[in-house]
């Protein structure tokens, strides 16, 4: 097969028959997104088997390759296989931070007997896992993390705490950076080490957030085993590891400031509740603003086009990341903040049927976090600045 | 098609690049100006241009052009922006083009546009009555009379109305609006030159009882308005592409200034304050190059209604290039205020190119009103 338009329908064909009915409309709501894991509970048979089959396939991982159970499909057919599931407003089968963050980390910097253990489970949804980068002191300034891994002979043991892990509650194994050097220059005595969270001496606390939710913990560690076999790269050279990964997750946030098919837009939720006279919105001031945000919106996911496009002739992505990362969440927040402006007094209610339980506000509350959380704006621009623009320091 | 430059197209780019630093580099439009230039650009380098095809790029081959697609003439554009190089090139062998290959018969596009492509003919779209574009705002009126139109109105705001041969002027028929050919010759039109802020020159022009032939009815009669917004949208695509290489290089200039220049004792471009302002602007000159390229691969890809990416296209790049030219200046600072040093051409021509075809505003307007709000 290596004709595009031949896979095109070869998909299409298999989408047909295995993608359940069900699986075939947006999300109900963010909380029924399938995460996977030891003791994730699946809302209906329809999803357990959508997930099922498209692991079967390694199609949740679609460019890994085949030997750790990914699709091992080249970006060109990614990408048709992306179109394809989006035609017909398919579910994502599986969200993963094992796929998005840890798996391209460890495909690069991992040992054959790493990417064995953990990318073929991860690929079948059965890990979930937990990412462990950012400490109470350590925030922008990542590097001077201080949660430490001491050599016992044929083990380590951890002690210290993370914060801002994504529900590390419900992680089953976590990625984290620790210092196992504490005499080194902090960029130099860093370690990308994993762990079963099950392990005695690992525990989380909810962190409340201004939107009243609660989707990251503090992860404690008291004296935590960590076996010597689960290093990801070279001992204490974890900070190149760790960068290579933030540039992932960069990318993977940029590209949730687009509005996903499914999703209504903003000019559409703008004319249903406002309405218009002769076709025109009737508030026009907020009009203009609505029309410069789609602009930009639509000028980002062009630019992801050409960007990927570029890669695929050969171009290298790099500190474009940044600059994606920080187009995309500041973007995110100017769409939720016309929410707001268009949810008017309805956009106010905490609790009730009339406003989803304030799903806008806290929608619109949680997106003030995009522009920290992966690194800052700030941080984006100075990347953006030094690595990009060649600024002197 | 993927959104990325094919080889050939790159060579053309680079191709051009070098003819117009060497040639028609910033100086020369300096040089331009202070001869007291009265078409606003150089006969001399305009017959080099011609020499070099750019005239016939979009022109197709069974006219005496090269039907090389709008892509190509985008990169030129985008690099006469680079340079600032005054030259008829958008309204003549994009806009004007456009204009016959779109709405001319055949035997309309055997007489003007070999001409066009040879550089013997410059063409220029007259369709702007107001102080700001609206182009369905019209009094000129083309009346039937004999076998053909008597013509009276006026314009404004005509690009190279100077140097112009032959104007595309929309008027009122009685069946909506159509555009004609009118040679600038003609009996009963005036053209009254003034030099606008870029050096380049600028017309208004006015119809008083001018007996045109029936043959200069451009496209079906009543059908001018559609066939308008098609030459507008084109005029407004390349537009943005002149915008991107203005926006492209008094942006690398000031990066060029923030690694050189020293206050306090240190580079300016190490201060914060500056290097986020840089960076931000870095992002929207990206998304800049993606909807131009975008909006040019259209073209070639014979899309019909292109009103949506080319108010898209004209808000961007008028918003962003104007940005990266007033903080080319105030990161200049001092030096950037002064007639002496070059940056401000680039805050000028901006200017003209912004406003040409319809502003931010009229674009913004008329985004929202396409997509349904």
């Amino acid at each position: 097969m290596n004709q595009p338009e031949d896979f095109r329908q070869a998909v299409r064909e298999w989408l047909e028959d295995n993608c359940p009915e069900s699986m075939r409309s947006p999300l109900p709501s963010e909380a029924e997104a399938c995460w996977g894991g030891r003791n994730f509970e699946f809302y209906s048979e329809d999803q357990r088997l959508w997930l099922e089959r498209m692991a079967e396939r390694g199609w949740t991982a679609p460019t890994w390759p085949t030997e750790y159970g990914g699709g091992g499909l080249n970006r060109e057919e990614e990408k048709i296989l992306k179109e394809e599931l989006a035609r017909i407003h398919a579910r994502q089968p599986l969200i993963s931070f094992g796929i998005s963050m840890l798996g391209p980390a460890l495909l690069k910097f991992g040992s054959e007997e790493l990417k064995q253990q953990h990318l073929p489970p991860i690929v079948r949804g059965e890990i979930r896992w937990a990412q462990g980068y950012s400490e109470p002191n350590a925030g922008s300034d990542l590097a001077s993390l201080q949660a430490r891994c001491e050599d016992r002979g044929d083990h380590f043991i951890l002690n210290g705490s993370k914060v801002w892990t994504s529900y590390g509650d419900l992680g089953d194994w976590m990625f984290c950076l620790v210092r196992t050097d504490i005499e080194a220059p902090k960029h130099k005595g860093i370690s990308f080490v994993m762990f079963d969270m099950a392990t005695p001496g690992v525990s989380t606390r909810p962190i409340r957030l201004i939107s009243g939710k609660s989707p990251f913990t503090e992860t404690i560690f008291d004296d935590v085993r960590v076996e010597k076999d689960q290093v990801i790269g070279t001992l204490n050279q974890g900070w190149t590891v760790a960068k290579y990964l933030l540039t992932h997750e960069r990318e993977m946030i940029a590209g949730s400031g687009v509005s996903s098919a499914g999703t209504m837009s903003v000019s559409k939720t703008a004319t249903k509740t406002i309405g218009t006279d002769n076709g025109v919105l009737r508030n026009t001031p907020l009009r203009a603003d609505i029309a410069r945000y789609e602009i930009d919106e639509r000028c980002l996911e062009l630019t992801i086009e050409r960007a990927r496009d570029e890669v695929k002739a050969g171009v290298s992505l790099g500190a474009a990341a940044s600059m994606f990362k920080y187009y995309g969440t500041e973007l995110n927040m100017r769409r939720q903040e016309l929410l707001m402006a268009i949810g008017g007094n309805d956009a106010l209610v905490w609790e009730g049927d009339a406003s989803k339980d304030g799903d806008t506000p806290r929608q619109w509350l949680r997106s003030k976090g995009n522009s920290i959380e992966g690194g800052t704006s700030e941080i984006q621009l100075n990347i953006v600045a030094k690595h990009i623009l060649g600024l002197p320091g | 098609m993927a959104l990325v430059l094919n080889e050939e197209q790159r060579m053309l780019r680079d191709a051009a690049r070098d003819f117009l630093t060497q040639r028609a580099p910033v100086s020369h439009l300096r040089q331009i100006r202070d001869s007291g230039n009265e078409l606003g650009f150089s006969r001399e380098l305009w017959d080099e241009i011609v020499e070099m095809g750019w005239t016939a790029i979009l022109i197709p081959e069974e006219h005496g052009g090269l039907g090389y697609g709008y892509t190509g003439l985008g990169l030129l554009l985008e690099e006469s922006g680079r340079t600032l190089t005054p030259s008829p090139l958008l309204g003549t062998a994009l806009t004007g083009a456009a204009a016959l290959i779109l709405g001319g018969s055949p035997e309309q596009c055997a007489e003007v546009l070999p001409e066009v492509a040879a550089g013997q003919r410059i063409l220029a779209l007259a369709c702007d009555e107001t102080t700001l574009h609206q182009p369905e705002r019209n009094s000129s009126q083309a009346v039937a009379a004999g076998d053909g139109y008597r013509l009276n109105g006026g314009k404004t705001a005509v690009m190279d109305g100077a140097a112009a041969d032959t104007f595309i002027v929309s008027a009122a028929t009685g069946q909506g609006i159509s555009l004609f050919l009118v040679p600038a010759k003609a009996n009963g039109v005036t053209v009254q030159p003034y030099p606008a802020l870029d050096i380049s020159i600028a017309a208004a022009v006015t119809f008083k009882d001018v007996e045109l032939p029936a043959t200069a009815l451009l496209g079906a009669l009543g059908e001018g308005q559609a066939l308008l917004d098609r030459v507008l949208d084109i005029a407004r695509i390349g537009a943005s592409a002149e915008l991107l290489g203005i926006a492209q290089e008094a942006f690398e200039r000031t990066m060029n200034y923030l690694r050189e220049r020293k206050q306090f004792g240190v580079l300016i471009g190490s201060f914060q304050a500056l290097q986020h302002r840089a960076a931000q602007l870095h992002a929207e000159i990206e998304m800049c190059k993606s909807v131009v390229l975008k909006a040019l691969q259209m073209l070639d890809e014979g899309a019909v209604d292109n009103a949506e990416l080319a108010s898209l296209a004209k808000a961007k790049l008028s918003t962003t290039a104007h940005k990266a030219a007033c903080e080319a200046i105030q990161m200049h600072g001092g030096i950037g205020m002064t007639d002496e040093f070059d940056i401000g051409f680039f805050l000028k021509r901006c200017r003209i190119l912004e406003t040409l075809y319809g502003d931010r505003n009229f674009h913004l307007d008329r985004y929202a009103r396409l997509r349904g709000y």
